[in-house]
């Protein structure tokens, strides 16, 4: 029961941070059709500017965290602008190359800068301690970063259904031309949707630095990762990436308990068979 | 038990969802048949010519050719049983010459498309096959152009001149005029006019004046269902048809 | 697209003469032996890289099959012959045998689940491959030594003739001849019919599968042939290096050998050499002066030829032509 409680718990908390840095992926790759490798750079450079604001500026992780994420922020945009902008028409292959081109600038600068060591992010005091809920004590880490997560989803929700840029939003992701068409600016859309994507791989990756440590070659190493999600949750579904991070959370972290010598054996075949038998993920719309 | 010849279908249906574009529809191609489908945008057409080459997958219904069930064939198999089609949008090899494009079809006709190690022109009786084949179709001084950079016009002669280089027995034209300049439009009718006697040819047709010109027998779709068939002037008599198709055309 | 692919009638060579590619190879083989006799570690490194960006490029080039998972295949290559020269015989070329057997056998495998997907999705599995491989790889350790890697790898001389050297002079042609015997072979089959039946589902498989064309067997088909070359590439290399390490499975080679081909430019054989010679040389270079600082170099390199040359080196000929000619 304890152990059962314990995966729950530590999926739960998983899931969420591969929600928050997934989500971004899978509305751009769902918005603008583009296949974008680079997108744990922008988690990276979240988590080596809060880094070393903490550690080199001896910043507070209060200050820091949110620096961290107006960071990558800051990097999207621009990026969006000179880079992205140019592909989106390109072909998947060429999508590819230009995006893990710009993966490894992101690597080869967090490199020169900060090293290729761990750059750890020393959770405040508040967060590293454990809370007392009765029945069992949990790190109040993980309690936070699953009550972020359920926020953002939230605050998603919000945005997309309830406001003036969500309609666009959902109106430019069903029908491009037909939204510009009737006068959509899709072009700051996709702007602003880009960077909120980034600020939301950032705060994942500040967020989740405990298990997924933060270090140059963070964006190749988890890349396959997010793209599983994307995948398994469909791409441009935010409900998709949801109920696919909670599940894929939930998988890895079981198996790692419970069959901790062939857990990413096994984790990856329930991924091949959940995509052998529905290619275009839960409830996705075709590629 | 009397032998079919032919493609015979019968009660086919197909929905999609609730949609229902396939309603219990009855028809038969013999040897030599030039039957025209028409019906407004969204009758089914396509969707009927698709389940037919195996794209789609009926609801319910029969579908033989010369007595053989098609329904357990997938859609090479079918191919091979002798029903070939062409597209609504041309869809072709783009960036592979006239002369490639029919070399295709031929080489998986005669089932050399694995062979990996002669040279694909090094078959000179087929290189003739195809040269007569680019002949009948005027296609010959085009022979080394890239489809792309073909007018839309001669691209729907590659595609009829390639498909029949299957020697297809039931031939399927989904809107071989559509698209095509008018200026150019006696291109298709021409060759049309020109199939091989013995083919069964269904023509999927908006452009009246072609249907008239080349169909012996015209089919009339509405909402998924046959409303009516008959020979052209029963059809151009009909006045429900008039009222239904033709009427927008006549105002 | 038509150095190797087929134009009806003619035989399509570089300035019309006949053999002049290969001629031009073997050249440069010869030329780099003489003028980098300490480097010929490396330039093996490059002819055996080669051999895989020419295994992606028939099953990526020709039939248009998106794959970030090439290693899948260049491993079990790797890992098989190793196994069979420590456990087997020591004989390079039943090694080579043994190593296209086993990247056929996984691409066929994998591909019969794999051929079934499209885009991203089948990117994304083909990466999930290449993962599980790795993870079998290091857990099996009693078979494959982990993450230590295998060893023990002895050698026989090639043909039961040619020792191999110190220097690596030996080590040098043979993967020369092999790679160039495979290199023949594939350019034979550009031009065959189930070459240009690659590029027909590459262009359109819609359009294949309207002439008869059996298009999902098929692609099993291209990619099983993938994966058995890269497989002999895998072998090339656990034998010329005496080892087998986890590396073999990486994403990063998967992602290096995509690069290279579509820096050379896909579906032409010459592209997958000149791609991988050039992304090789300039990683060698740039590592060896700056060890921490290359990837900045291959980054804009990537971006470069994204923006300035989206259909790699091997078409800068054709562009450079069509520009004058449209001028002339
Ligand atoms: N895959 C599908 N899923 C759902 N509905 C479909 C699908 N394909 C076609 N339809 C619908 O089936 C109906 C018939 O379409 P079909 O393309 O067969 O018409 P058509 O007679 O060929 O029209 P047109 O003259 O415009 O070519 C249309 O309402 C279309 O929207
Ligand atoms: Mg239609």
């Amino acid at each position: 029961m304890s152990l059962f409680f314990n995966i729950l718990i530590d999926g739960i908390a998983y899931g969420m941070i591969l929600f928050m840095i997934a989500v971004g992926l899978s509305v751009t790759m769902g918005l603008m059709r583009v296949i974008n490798l680079a997108h744990g750079g922008f988690a990276l450079v979240g988590g080596a500017v809060a880094h070393w604001l903490m550690v080199a500026q001896s910043m507070s992780f209060w200050v820091a965290a949110p620096l961290g994420v107006a960071a990558s922020v800051a990097l999207a945009w621009p990026l969006e602008r000179l880079i992205y902008r140019r592909i989106y028409g390109f072909g998947d292959l060429q999508q590819v190359l230009a995006t893990i081109g710009l993966t490894f600038l992101m690597i080869a600068t967090v490199n020169r800068l900060l090293g290729s060591t761990l750059l750890a992010l020393p959770l405040p005091e508040l967060l590293a301690q454990s809370v007392d809920l009765g029945f069992r004590t949990l790190p109040l880490h993980r309690l936070v970063v699953i009550g972020v997560g359920l926020a953002v989803i939230a605050g998603l929700w919000l945005l997309i259904d309830r406001t003036r840029f969500g309609i666009r939003l959902r109106a430019a992701v069903d029908n491009r031309s037909a939204a510009s068409a009737i006068g959509i600016n899709t072009g700051l859309i996709y702007s602003a949707t880009f960077c909120l994507g980034a600020g939301l791989a950032a705060l994942g990756g500040i967020l989740g630095a405990e298990m997924l440590p933060i270090e140059a070659y963070y964006p190749l190493r988890y890349m396959v990762l997010f793209l599983i999600v994307v995948a398994v949750g469909g791409m441009g579904s935010i409900s998709g990436s949801f109920a696919a991070a909670l599940g894929l959370g939930i998988l890895d972290t079981a198996t790692r308990y419970l069959v901790p010598d062939f857990g990413t054996i096994f984790f990856y075949g329930c991924i091949i068979l959940f995509l052998a038998l529905r290619p275009n993920g839960l409830w996705g719309r075709t590629a | 038990m009397t032998r079919v010849t032919g493609l015979r279908v019968r009660g086919l249906n197909k929905n999609f969802g609730g949609l229902t574009v396939a309603q219990d529809i009855n028809i038969d191609l013999p040897p030599g048949a030039r039957t025209a489908l028409i019906g407004p945008n969204g009758a089914g057409k396509t969707t009927f010519s698709n389940l037919i080459t195996g794209i789609l997958t009926p609801s319910a219904g029969e579908i033989t050719l010369n007595g053989q069930d098609l329904r357990a064939l997938n859609e090479a198999q079918r191919v091979k049983a002798g029903v070939a089609k062409t597209f609504q949008i041309t869809t072709l090899f783009r960036d592979l010459t006239v002369r490639q494009n029919l070399r295709l079809a031929q080489q998986e006709r005669d089932g050399r498309a694995q062979s990996w190690f002669r040279r694909a022109d090094s078959w000179p009786e087929a290189e003739d096959e195809i040269d007569a084949q680019l002949a009948a179709f005027r296609l010959l001084d085009l022979e080394e152009m890239r489809v792309d950079d073909l007018a839309y016009g001669q691209q729907r002669l590659v595609e009829m001149a390639m498909t029949l280089m299957l020697k297809p027995r039931v031939l399927i034209l989904d809107e071989p005029a559509a698209g095509v300049p008018s200026s150019d439009s006696h291109l298709i009718t021409d060759a049309i006019e020109r199939l091989p006697d013995d083919l069964a040819v269904l023509i999927i047709e908006h452009d009246m004046k072609l249907v008239f010109q080349v169909a012996s027998s015209i089919i009339v779709l509405v909402n998924g269902a046959i409303l009516t068939q008959g020979s052209p002037d029963e059809i151009a008599a009909n006045q429900q048809v008039r009222d239904l198709y033709l009427g927008g055309h006549h105002d | 697209m038509s150095d190797t692919t087929l134009t009806p009638k003619r035989t399509r060579t570089i300035a019309g003469i006949p053999f002049l590619g290969e001629a031009i190879l073997i050249a440069v083989v010869i030329g780099a032996y003489f003028l980098f006799p300490y480097n010929l570690a490396f330039l093996t490194r490059i002819l055996i890289m080669v051999l895989l960006v020419l295994s992606l490029d028939l099953v990526l080039g020709f039939a248009g099959i998106a794959t970030l998972g090439q290693a899948a295949m260049y491993g079990p290559g790797a890992y098989a012959a190793g196994l069979f020269a420590v456990h087997v015989s020591g004989a390079p070329l039943p090694g080579l045998v043994v190593g296209a057997v086993a990247g056929a056998a996984l691409a066929f495998l994998s591909g019969l689940v794999l051929m079934r997907a499209k885009g991203l999705t089948l990117i994304m599995l083909t990466i999930a491959v290449a993962s599980i491989c790795l993870e079998i790889a290091n857990k099996a350790r009693d078979v494959t030594g982990g993450a230590d890697g295998l060893r023990g790898i002895r050698m026989e001389p090639v043909a039961g003739l040619f020792e191999f050297d110190f220097i690596g002079k030996t080590a040098y042609w043979y993967v020369f001849v092999v790679v160039f015997v495979v290199f023949l072979l594939l350019k034979r089959l550009a031009n065959a019919p189930l070459g240009q039946s690659l590029r027909g589902i590459h262009e359109s498989p819609e359009r294949m599968a309207a002439i008869g064309a059996p298009v999902y067997r098929r692609l099993v088909l291209a990619y099983t042939l993938g994966g058995g070359i890269a497989g002999i590439a895998g072998a090339l290399a656990a034998q010329v290096t005496q080892l087998v390490s986890l590396e073999v499975y990486s994403f990063n080679l998967s992602a290096e050998a995509l690069i290279m081909l579509i820096l050379g430019g896909t579906g032409r054989l010459y592209g997958a050499i000149i791609g991988t010679v050039i992304f090789m040389t300039v990683h060698h270079v740039a590592a060896a002066a700056d060890p921490f600082n290359w990837l900045f170099l291959i980054g804009f390199m990537v971006l470069g030829v994204v923006f300035c040359l989206p259909k790699g080196l091997a078409h800068l000929p054709t562009a450079l032509t069509r520009l004058v000619r449209g001028r002339a």
